[in-house]
This record gives structure tokens, C-alpha cells and sequence, in this order.
């Protein structure tokens, strides 16, 4: 049987890519979808920890689905906002919107 | 009437001028007429209460009246244990002067309007605080500090305690200053001849330095006998009690009453403070009157009359206390001033320095014993000096006139020749142009004569004949005329007394008694007889009727008052006025006043003595005759001089100049005092003091500079850098805020990975 740590390397891998994704993206889909990756990632560490350390608690899966209902409403409500300031800018280029400068 | 009502009456007789005086003060600026209606009113008031009280006080006889005075006292100040108490006392002494007293006061107010030109137009020429040609320009106040002088005299004389006796005492001494510089702009071409405003402040600083004494009297008194309630020192257990007390060896009864009879020294002007009487003549006419008769000196006999029984205790059995150093003083003064009125020319002094010697008698008399014959001699003294100074008044008032006529017509027929084109006199021209320029300065139009000096008069009895025939009856009382004038009756009681007790005395009071007379009739003769001297003597004409009025009644008491003071043992007179059957000599208003202090002082009774009788028969004659035959049988021609002083010479120039006392004051006590003042002023105040106060100012600025600096450099710019670093630090810090999403995230980013890495070192 594949062990944990394989998981737990495959997720952390994941993770780096979505995080990777979301710093150096300029494009803000391609950010959001790289905080898909990151969540992902984290199902990944969820599901695996469950099956291997508590198999007869059911919370690790209940988890899982939880943060997939928040990434699809976070993809909704981030693809709803680049919508709305791409009407406003024609662009949806992260380094120019930078409506939270002081 | 009841008791109670009694004092609520004698409460009021003080109470209403001083309300006039407020009334006058504070609502009657400008308003001349209700100003000396609401005064006059206020003393006839004090004057209808006087007199009921003074009555009913008869009435009920004077032992009846000592045992049972109409008194009332309400506690007034409590001390510790004790309580200060103020109060009314009428015992027989306080109904005598309650009845001269308002009497005097009410005649004043009444002269006063005559001789503030109450009947004249306002003289656009007039400024306040100059002698007015017209109507007194302050009017008002003049009746204010005329009835305020008079509510502190019958404060003084109702009194039932020292201490009420002495808070009358000062607010006459206050009005006194008021009144004496009540022309305080007024000065003269003479430099050397004293002001009002300086007379004022001699009158007040003089009498002050006596006032200090006073009080020291009255804190020993206080302190050894515990009340200054007349009623509870004077009995025989507390005057015994003062008696035995020493002090320096001398026993403390006699301690007290030198000292206030220092007070009484300088309030009655007896020598050697007696300098401040005769410059206080520099006030107006009434004011002298108010002064000289009716308040003021009279309240310093009063009072040691007042204060008599305290030496009770001192007196040899039998007999009633003496006390040296008031007849030495009294004694001296009556001789010295009377030296020094023969000599005098101005009509005010001469009588001025008489009173100083007619309060030396009553002093002496005092001073001797003579209880009874001192109250007399003030009493009638006061009706016949204030007709004298009334005359007076209105002497120099109708002198004042006919040189204010003279000048006009003088004018009139320059201006006359001018027009007719006769000579043209460029000087009274000038003189001319200047008079009727002059509106700003009162002295321009001020006369060059003196109005005052009895050798500018002359002739004035065609002139003036009410003024005249008072003037003479006043004057004949005062030099103690024979049998129908009130002066007479006093002098010679106090003369008979001074024969028995102490021969020195008599003699000295003889003498000044003839030059009395002697001076009194120069005074008359240079005044009234011959022919005038001047052209303003020429044009004098009779004064006013509100003048004459009260000489007139004046006049009355001058002769009547007397009578009342016959012995009934003098021949005929005494058994018409007295009736027969008494036991020991005793006349009327000895038999009402001496229950006063009967119960601790007791008199031996004085028989009649022919002796004594000669000799003021004698004085008193003698010395008109004398008067008459040196100023009255050739009346002096304008020019003239005084015949006495080629017959006197080196010492008329000694009485002329007053015995150069005020010169010896001035070199001896004025000038070091205002030397040392300057000294001390120089070197202890400005030096002194004020260098201390300037060190400790440029001190204390010092270091408030010091402070501010450090407050500038340190508080100040301390927190001025501190905000500016946080500012300085919170605009780098902006810097991090870009707006960009992705340099928060790497930012959270960097921070998890260093917080997690610190965990890991920190906890494993």
C-alpha cells in the first residue's frame, strides 16, 4: 500500500504549484484558479489523513465536501468580481487593478 | 411719656441728620433747594426731639434723672466673656448739652443757607472749590458734610459708652477735614499764607496724633475695669479700683485720664496742639462756627467732663478730685492764646485764638474741680462763640459785597471815560480785558483785598446795624459783661472756684479775662466804630435775613442762658431766681447737674465770695474801658497803624507771629518729619524694599526664561520629534500598502513561513 507521506508529498506539491500560481499569475482567472489548486490540495490532505489515521470517523470526508461547496462559491463570487472590473477596465490584468492602494 | 418712647427719641436726635447726610449725598447733587430743606429739616427734628427730651429731663429733676437715666444698650460686639455694648444715656450732663447742642446746630444750618447765597443766581464764574461769588456751587454737599458733623456730635453726646463717645469723636474729626478744605482750589498770592487744603491736613494730623492717645486710654481703661460703659465704671467700687491700680507709681485712674485728656488736648486745641484752630479758620464761616461752638472743641471738653468721675477714687476725702496737669495746661493756654488774639488783625483768628482760651478755662476749671462751673462755661460759651463766628461771618460776607460793588463801579466809570473819550488808562485797560476773559480761572476774578483783616473795616455799625448790635452782645458775653450777659455768670463761677482752690489760677484766668475783654473790644472797635476804612467797608451792606435770624436768636441765649446759673446766695439775683431756703448755695442748673456723678464725686459747696466778685467786675470792665480808649474813643483812620505796637514793639512782634510756635513746629517737628519721610523713602523704601521686590522680580524671570527654554527645546521639541518620527515611519510604511492582491498574499505568504519557522525553533 502507497504510504501517507506519498500523499502528503503529492499534496504539498500541489499546494506549491497553486501558490506559485496564484503570486506569479498576472492573468486574475489564472489566480483564481490557482486557489482552486491550493484548496485542492488541502482535499487531498484531508481525504488522506482520514483514511489512514481515522478511518471510522467520517469528519475528514465531511470536510472535503465542505471546501469544495466554499471553492465553488469562491470561484463564483471571484469570476463574478473580474467580470464587473473587466466591464469597467477592459483588462483583467492583476498588476493594474489596484483599487486597495492607499 | 413712657420711658421706652424717651429713648427711641434720644436713638433718633443722632439718627436724622446722619440720614440727611445720605439723603444730601445720594440723591440731591444739584438740587439746592431740597438739599438744605431736607438738612434743616433734619436738625429742626433733632432739635423738637432735643428738646422734649430735655424737658421732660428737667421735669423729672436732675437727682430723679441721674438714679434713673433714660438709657437703653444692646449688645453690640462680644470679646470672650465680656460683650461690648452700645447705647443711649441721658443723665443730666447729656440734657444740658441736648439742649445747647441742637440749638447751635440748628442755627448753623440755618445761617448756611444765607451764607452759601442761597438767594443769588448760580455765577457762571464759580468752580467748585473755589470761595463763590454767587450761589455755592456744592451746595448739596456742603449741607451733606454739615449734617454728617452734626450726627457725629450728638452721637458723641448721647452716647453711654467711651467708645460710641470716640467713633462721634472721629467722624467729626473727619468732617473737620472735609469742611476746613471745603475750598480746596483756593490759594493765595501769598505764598507763605496757609491754604484750606493744608489747613485741612494740619487740622486732621494734628488731632490725630492726640486720637492715638485717646484710644490707648480707653484699651487701659478697658482692660482694667472690662467695660467702657459709662454707667459701669463710674461707681464708687470701679473708680476705687482705678484709683488703686498702679502704674509707674502713679495710680492707673490718673494714667487714663492724662491720656485722654491728650486726646481731649488736641480736639480742644489746648497748648501744644493748639496750632491747627486758628488755620482751620481757613473753611467757611459756618464751618468755623459748627467747630468752635457747637461740636468739635465742645466735644473734647465734653468729653473729659464726660470722663470726670474716673478720678473719684483719687480725691482727698471731702473733697472733689483735682488733677494738675489739666489746670497747669488749661490755665496757660487761656493767658497764652488770649496774648497772642490781642495782636491778631484778621476778624476769624481773633476769635479763633479767644476760643482756644475759653476752652483753657473750662479745662482749668475742670481741672481744678469745677465741674458744674466747666459745663457751664461751655454751654453759654457755645451760644455766644457761634454768634461771634456767625458775625463774623457775616461781617466779612458784607465786606465782601462792597468790594465787589467798589471794583464794578470802578469798572463802570473806567469804561465811562473810555466812551466819552476822556484820558484812556492803558493798564486798567488790560485789567479790564483780562477780568472779562478770565473765565477759566476763578482767582483772576478772585478781589486783591482781604476781606478779613479788621484794618480794611471800619464804620461797619451805619452799615450792618443787626450784625453790629449781636456781634456786640456776643462780644460782651464773651468778655463777661456784668451781670446781664450768660458769659459773666460762667467766668465767674469758675473764677470763685479757682479763688478757693488754687490762687495761681485764679489769677492767670484774671488776666486773660481782662485781655479777653481788652482784645474783644479792639475786635469790635476795628470793625464797627469810626469811620470805614476801605471802599469796600463803604459799599458793605446788611446781609441776608437767614443770616441775621439766627444772630438774633443767638443773641437771646447770650444773655439768658446765664441765669440759670445763679448762685442763691449772690445778693438780690440769687433769691430772685432761686427763691429762698437752701441750705447750702446752689443754683438751677448746678442743683439739675451735679446728680450726675453724685454718687462717686462729691463737691463741698462753694460760698459766696465778694473777693472774686471785685475782681471779674474789674477784669471785665477794665478791660473794655481799656479797648475803648485805645480803638473805640479815636477810631484809626485808613493807614493807621495799630496803636499798641509801638507801645509794645519787640513783643507785639512776638504775639503778631503767635509766639513763633508753628514756625518752631515746622523747623523742629514738620520738616525732620519730612526730612526722615525722604530719607526713608529713598534709602529704606526705594532702596531698601523696592530692591529686594526688583531682585526677586529679575529672579524670578530669570529662571522663567530658563524654563522656557527648556520647555522650547526639551517638552516642546520632544514631542515635536516623537509625532514627526511616527509620521515619518507611517508614510515608509505606506509604502507597503500597493493595492496589489498579489504582493498581500506574498506578504501573509512570507509571514506564515517566519511565525511557523520561529514555532519550529522555539517549540521543538
Amino acid at each position: 500500500m502507497v504510504p501517507l507521506s506519498w500523499y502528503l508529498i503529492a499534496a504539498a506539491a500541489l499546494f506549491c504549484i497553486g501558490v506559485y500560481g496564484v503570486l506569479a499569475r498576472r492573468n486574475s482567472v489564472g489566480i483564481l484558479m490557482g486557489v482552486e489548486l491550493m484548496l485542492n490540495a488541502v482535499n487531498v490532505n484531508l481525504v488522506a489523513f482520514w483514511r489512514y489515521l481515522a478511518p471510522d470517523n467520517p469528519a475528514g470526508q465531511v470536510f472535503a465536501l465542505f471546501v469544495l461547496v466554499v471553492a465553488a462559491a469562491e470561484a463564483v463570487v471571484g469570476l463574478a468580481l473580474i467580470i464587473s472590473v473587466y466591464r469597467d477596465r477592459r483588462s483583467i490584468d492583476a498588476e493594474q487593478i489596484d483599487l486597495l492602494r492607499w | 411719656m413712657t420711658e421706652e418712647t424717651l429713648v427711641l427719641l434720644v436713638w433718633l436726635i443722632p439718627a436724622l441728620p446722619l440720614a440727611s447726610f445720605f439723603i444730601n449725598f445720594l440723591f440731591l447733587r444739584g438740587r439746592d433747594r431740597a438739599a438744605h430743606t431736607v438738612a434743616i429739616g433734619a436738625a429742626l427734628g433733632s432739635f423738637v426731639l432735643a428738646q422734649i427730651v430735655f424737658w421732660t429731663a428737667v421735669g423729672q429733676g436732675g437727682e430723679h434723672l441721674a438714679e434713673h437715666p433714660i438709657a437703653l444698650s444692646i449688645p453690640w460686639l462680644p470679646t470672650g466673656l465680656t460683650t461690648l455694648n452700645m447705647g443711649v444715656l441721658t443723665d443730666p450732663l447729656t440734657a444740658v448739652m441736648l439742649f445747647m447742642v441742637p440749638i447751635a446746630v440748628l442755627m448753623i444750618f440755618i445761617y448756611s443757607t444765607g451764607y452759601s447765597n442761597i438767594n443769588k443766581a448760580p455765577d457762571p464764574h464759580d468752580e467748585p472749590g473755589y470761595a463763590p461769588h454767587g450761589r455755592e456751587p456744592l451746595y448739596s454737599r456742603f449741607f451733606g458734610f454739615l449734617s454728617l458733623f452734626a450726627a457725629g456730635m450728638l452721637t458723641l453726646v448721647v452716647a453711654d459708652n467711651i467708645l460710641l463717645v470716640f467713633i462721634g469723636w472721629e467722624i467729626m474729626g473727619l468732617c473737620s477735614y472735609l469742611l476746613i478744605g471745603f475750598w480746596y482750589a483756593r490759594t493765595y498770592p501769598d505764598a507763605k499764607k496757609i491754604t484750606p487744603r493744608q489747613a485741612a491736613v494740619k487740622a486732621f494730623m494734628t488731632t490725630r496724633v492726640a486720637d492715638i492717645f485717646m484710644l490707648l486710654g480707653i484699651a487701659f481703661l478697658y482692660s482694667q475695669t472690662g467695660s467702657l460703659s459709662f454707667r459701669e465704671i463710674f461707681t464708687a467700687e470701679a473708680t476705687h479700683h482705678l484709683a488703686e491700680v498702679l502704674f509707674l507709681g502713679i495710680p492707673a485712674a490718673q494714667v487714663i485720664f492724662m491720656l485722654l485728656f491728650i486726646g481731649t488736648i488736641g480736639k480742644s486745641a489746648q497748648f501744644p496742639l493748639h496750632t491747627w484752630l486758628p488755620d482751620a479758620m481757613e473753611g467757611p464761616t459756618p464751618v468755623s462756627a459748627m467747630i468752635h461752638a457747637a461740636a468739635m472743641v465742645s466735644a473734647g471738653v465734653y468729653m473729659i467732663i464726660r470722663m470726670y468721675p474716673l478720678l473719684a477714687g483719687t480725691a482727698h476725702e471731702g473733697h472733689a478730685p483735682e488733677f494738675a496737669p489739666m489746670f497747669i495746661v488749661g490755665a496757660f493756654t487761656a493767658l497764652f492764646a488770649s496774648t497772642i488774639a490781642v495782636a491778631q488783625n484778621d476778624v476769624k483768628k481773633v476769635l479763633a485764638y479767644s476760643t482756644i482760651s475759653q476752652l483753657g478755662y473750662m479745662v482749668a476749671a475742670l481741672g481744678i474741680g469745677a465741674y458744674v462751673a466747666a459745663t457751664f462755661h461751655l454751654i453759654t460759651h457755645a451760644f455766644f462763640k457761634a454768634l461771634l463766628f456767625m458775625g463774623s461771618g457775616s461781617v466779612i460776607h458784607g465786606v465782601e459785597h462792597g468790594l465787589h460793588t467798589a471794583h464794578n463801579r470802578a469798572q463802570l466809570s473806567a469804561k465811562a471815560e473810555q466812551v466819552l473819550g476822556h484820558a484812556e488808562p492803558p493798564a486798567e485797560h488790560g485789567e479790564q480785558a483780562e477780568h472779562n476773559h478770565g473765565h477759566s480761572d476763578p482767582t483772576a476774578h478772585e478781589p486783591k483785598m482781604d476781606p478779613q483783616d479788621m484794618f480794611n473795616m471800619g464804620g461797619l455799625r451805619k452799615k450792618m446795624p443787626v450784625t453790629f448790635w449781636t456781634f456786640l452782645i456776643g462780644g460782651f458775653a464773651l468778655s463777661g459783661f456784668p451781670l446781664i450777659t450768660a458769659g459773666f455768670w460762667s467766668k465767674d463761677e469758675i473764677l470763685a472756684d479757682a479763688f478757693k482752690h488754687n490762687q495761681l489760677v485764679f489769677w492767670v484766668l484774671a488776666l486773660s479775662a481782662f485781655l479777653t475783654a481788652f482784645y474783644t473790644m479792639r475786635q469790635i472797635g476795628l470793625t464797627f466804630l469810626g469811620k470805614p476804612r476801605t471802599e469796600a467797608a463803604e459799599h458793605a451792606h446788611e446781609s441776608h435775613w437767614t443770616m441775621l435770624l439766627p444772630l438774633v436768636i443767638l443773641a437771646f441765649f447770650s444773655i439768658t442762658a446765664g441765669f440759670v446759673g445763679v448762685k442763691s446766695d449772690f445778693p438780690g439775683l440769687g433769691l430772685l431766681i432761686n427763691g429762698p431756703f437752701h441750705a447750702e448755695p446752689v443754683s438751677p442748673f448746678e442743683h439739675f447737674l451735679v446728680p450726675t456723678v453724685e454718687q462717686v464725686v462729691h463737691f463741698e459747696p462753694l460760698f459766696f465770695n465778694i473777693f472774686p466778685l471785685i475782681v471779674s467786675f474789674m477784669v471785665a470792665l477794665g478791660g473794655l474801658f481799656l479797648g475803648w480808649w485805645v480803638y473805640g474813643r479815636k477810631p484809626l483812620e485808613a493807614g493807621q497803624p495799630d496803636p499798641l505796637a509801638a507801645r509794645l514793639g519787640g513783643l507785639w512782634f512776638v504775639l503778631k507771629n503767635k509766639y513763633f510756635i508753628d514756625e518752631l513746629y515746622n523747623t523742629a517737628i514738620v520738616q525732620p518729619t519730612n526730612r526722615l519721610s525722604a530719607w526713608v523713602g529713598e534709602v529704606f523704601d526705594r532702596k531698601g524694599i523696592d530692591g529686594v521686590l526688583h531682585g526677586i522680580g529679575n529672579g524670578a524671570l530669570r529662571m522663567a526664561e530658563a524654563f522656557r527654554s527648556f520647555d522650547t527645546s526639551v517638552v516642546n521639541g520632544g514631542a515635536d520629534q516623537l509625532a514627526e518620527s511616527i509620521k515619518s515611519f507611517g508614510r515608509w510604511l505606506r509604502e507597503i500598502q500597493t493595492g496589489r492582491v498579489q504582493n498581500y498574499l506574498l506578504l501573509a505568504l512570507v509571514s506564515v513561513v517566519l511565525l511557523v519557522a520561529l514555532y519550529i525553533t522555539l517549540f521543538s
